[in-house]
């Protein structure tokens, strides 16, 4: 039991980013009809986000402290971050502490621009194209956003932690009535779901909602109509791209303390996340939704040990063996909706 | 002549002029000028051009004609990498078995794999075959390590006794085609150029004019004809009576066993395997390779392979000194300007040259370097005539 409830916990976390990542897949295949191999990227430039934030934070310049010497016996020479003289040293420092967070604020605005500039620049002119030269456009540019990534912050991870606050870990089985340290699960992890939560529901709220949401919805469905309507239905499925970059960016900095962010992050998900889309089906919302949670926690099921033993490498490949046998029993993935890409 | 029509056997003729006096055309520098580091004419290299070239027209069989995009090809490759390797280890040094081993296994693997995966079309064909692919990684780098040798690969080493080989104790295997080492080379010094003549690099060069032919001769006949029907348009193929199901396997195994090809080569030069031959990113290249070089083309596969691989080994060796080096002449400013607008683009950053330029292609050129250079022919034929006309304008009637 208490080995069941670790990994299904276990599973939560990767299973948002998976999550979070085929929403934001799937609103824009939805949308733009447009299969974006460049999403990866956007995770990882919105996990890079994160890193530039926190590297603004903590700016400095140089103070001689006089009352100290180094081991050179010279007066010591301390980086005071430019926060601490504009707030003060403590409060300084827990902006500093909170800089992952933080950076949210930042992310959005940025990804919102990466997304629409995208959009824009590059993905408006393969509409009438072949969804080969669509994939193929798009790989490109991930090339080209990961080799630039790489030429600024390096080919190393950047260490990125999560504010002191949420450094332990939860210790769950105390609180379910378990024997204590049975369960343990690093509070940051469940800041993760739950804000992945929040995301998720968040954009369903948007598109159910509002008129703006309305609008959107009924161009997935019939593009020219609404158009006919006088609707200027373009623009607003840019911004839809947007928001999708955004979702993506948003993935990318709470990943952030889980995972040190490389320039191959984004790559790395993007497989991964291509996979869950088609499990859950091509263009539904909570089909990709239901399928990055459910394969996050296969997953973390089949690393347990007990597993490992009776099929050993199952953690491996797992998500592929899943992807292979809902793709040939059930075509158009868990809840894909009929006439969209069967061709 | 060989079944061509004068316009294939003259592509066929180039092609095969050029593999054959390769040492010469790659190595046009001297070596003693500052311009040798981009001679690339050393074994190593002209045997990559070669058997990725190998590689990328199969991909190009099963992309050009019909349409279907496989992400996981390289999983062919590295099968078939993994078969020659066990033949070479343990029946014969000679590579011709090794080579037909790889042919074969990657050959029955795309089957399996084939008979799946064409069951979807469009992206989930794609995403079928990277899955099948990652696995194949996954399991050969942990699971399969008793076969695959794991993160290590496998090499031959000195205590592998092949049965059809007399090697002196400790000895370790070499590659061979009867007796001939595959690093044998021939040296040939021509003032100040070094030419050299490597033995794999010649085998492979045959291959690979064998396997043009054949891709030729497919392109051309009327099963390639059928393929150019399901990329078309597939409805209205089975409409007419033909089920495209089975041409479309026969050339996802066609083109899996030029994969496995590609594979038993690549062994035959450098007796070893690892498992980062079969990852996504291995499957990515030869995408770019084809695209970059023309898909749906018969030139433009082997000419996409050539450009990544120059790229991959001659322009990623070029550090900052060099181009220190190069802008030498211009005052210092400048200099370290230029220098700092071009150096992302080389060295460790080839990789943003290579994307920027698939993308433009991708973009601005579907039909890749083929149909760039075709593109110019016509300008320049165009600009010809209209020099003509323009002088002569007669009135009309």
């Amino acid at each position: 039991m208490e080995a069941i409830i670790l990994q299904i916990l276990n599973g939560l976390d990767k299973g948002s980013a998976y999550a979070l990542i085929a929403l934001g897949l799937t609103l824009i295949f939805g949308t733009l009809g447009v299969v974006n191999f460049a999403h990866g990227a956007l995770f990882m430039i919105g996990a890079f986000c994160a890193v530039t934030f926190s590297r603004i934070l903590t700016l400095s310049h140089t103070v001689v402290d006089e009352t100290k010497t180094d081991f050179l016996g010279n007066p010591l020479k301390v980086d005071v971050p430019y926060l601490h003289d504009l707030f003060g040293q403590a409060t300084g420092d827990a902006i500093i502490d909170w800089a992952v967070p933080l950076s949210i604020l930042f992310t959005v605005p940025v990804m919102m621009f990466v997304g629409y500039a995208m959009e824009r620049g590059l993905i408006k002119h393969f509409y009438n194209r072949p969804h080969a030269d669509q994939i193929l456009v798009t790989f490109g540019l991930a090339i080209v956003l990961q080799e630039v990534i790489k030429y600024f912050y390096g080919a190393n991870p950047i260490p990125t932690p999560a504010p002191q606050a949420f450094a332990g870990s939860f210790d769950f089985g105390a609180a379910l009535g378990f024997d204590p340290n049975l369960i343990i699960y690093p509070y940051w992890r469940i800041i993760y779901f739950v804000f992945a939560a929040v995301i998720i529901g968040a954009v369903f709220a948007f598109l159910q909602y509002t008129t703006f949401g309305m609008v959107v919805r009924a161009g997935m469905a019939d593009r020219e109509t609404v158009g006919l309507l006088g609707i200027n239905i373009d623009k607003r499925f840019t911004i839809m791209f947007g928001l999708a970059a955004a979702v993506a960016g948003l993935a990318g900095v709470m990943y952030t303390p889980i995972n040190s962010p490389n320039y191959h992050m984004g790559m790395d998900f993007l497989v991964l996340s291509f996979v869950v889309v088609v499990v859950g089906g091509m263009g539904s919302l909570p089909g990709a939704v239901l399928a990055g949670f459910l394969l996050g926690i296969l997953e973390s099921f089949a690393s347990m040990r007990e597993v490992l033993e009776i099929l050993p490498g199952l953690n491996q490949i797992i998500i592929y063996l899943v992807a292979i046998v809902i793709l040939l029993t059930r075509p158009r993935g868990l809840m894909g909706r009929k006439g969209v890409m069967e061709d | 002549m060989l079944g061509l029509n004068k316009k294939d056997l003259q592509l066929m003729l180039i092609v095969t002029g050029l593999t054959m006096l390769a040492p010469f055309i790659l190595n046009p520098f001297p070596e003693s000028s500052g311009m040798a580091q981009f001679n690339a004419g050393y074994p190593d290299l002209m045997q990559r051009f070669v058997i990725f070239g190998i590689f990328a027209i199969g991909f190009n069989l099963l992309f050009g004609l019909t349409g279907y995009l496989s992400f996981g090809h390289a999983a062919f490759l590295g099968v078939g990498s993994y078969g020659a390797i066990w033949m070479m280890k343990l029946v014969t040094l000679n590579v011709i078995p090794a080579i037909f081993m790889g042919v074969i296994v990657a050959g029955i693997f795309s089957v399996a794999v084939g008979y799946i995966c064409l069951r979807r079309s469009g992206i989930y064909f794609s995403i079928l075959t990277l899955a099948f692919a990652q696995m194949s990684y996954a399991l050969a780098y942990s699971v399969l390590t008793p076969i695959t040798g794991g993160e290590t690969g496998l090499q031959i080493k000195s205590t592998d006794r092949p049965l059809l080989s007399n090697l002196a104790e400790g000895e370790t295997g070499r590659a061979n085609l009867f007796g001939m080492d595959m690093r044998q080379s021939f040296e040939l010094n021509v003032g100040d150029w070094l030419f050299t003549f490597n033995a794999g690099y010649y085998i492979a060069a045959v291959v690979m004019l064998i396997a043009f032919y054949i891709s030729i001769r497919i392109f051309r006949s009327p099963f390639g004809l059928m393929l150019r029907a399901i990329k078309s348009n597939q409805t209205r193929m089975s409409y007419t009576g033909l089920n495209p199901r089975p041409h479309t396997l026969a050339a996802f195994v066609i083109s899996g066993m030029y994969a496995g090809l590609a594979g038993g080569l690549l062994v035959a030069m450098d007796t070893q395997v690892g498992p980062e031959r079969m990852f996504w990113t291995a499957s990515g290249e030869v995408v770019l390779m084809t695209i970059l070089g023309g898909v749906g083309t018969l030139i433009g596969p082997v000419l996409g392979a050539g450009v990544i691989k120059y790229m991959e080994n001659i322009l990623s060796k070029i550090n900052k000194d060099v181009l220190h080096e190069w802008f030498a002449f211009m005052p210092d400013g400048l200099e370290d300007f230029i220098v700092f607008l071009v150096y992302p683009f080389i060295g460790k950053g080839w990789h943003l040259t290579l994307g920027i330029l698939f993308m433009l292609v991708v973009i601005f050129l579907p039909g890749g370097l083929v149909e760039g250079g075709q593109r110019i022919g016509k300008w320049i034929k165009n600009r010809g005539k209209a020099k003509d006309t323009g002088g002569s304008t007669e009135p009309a009637e």
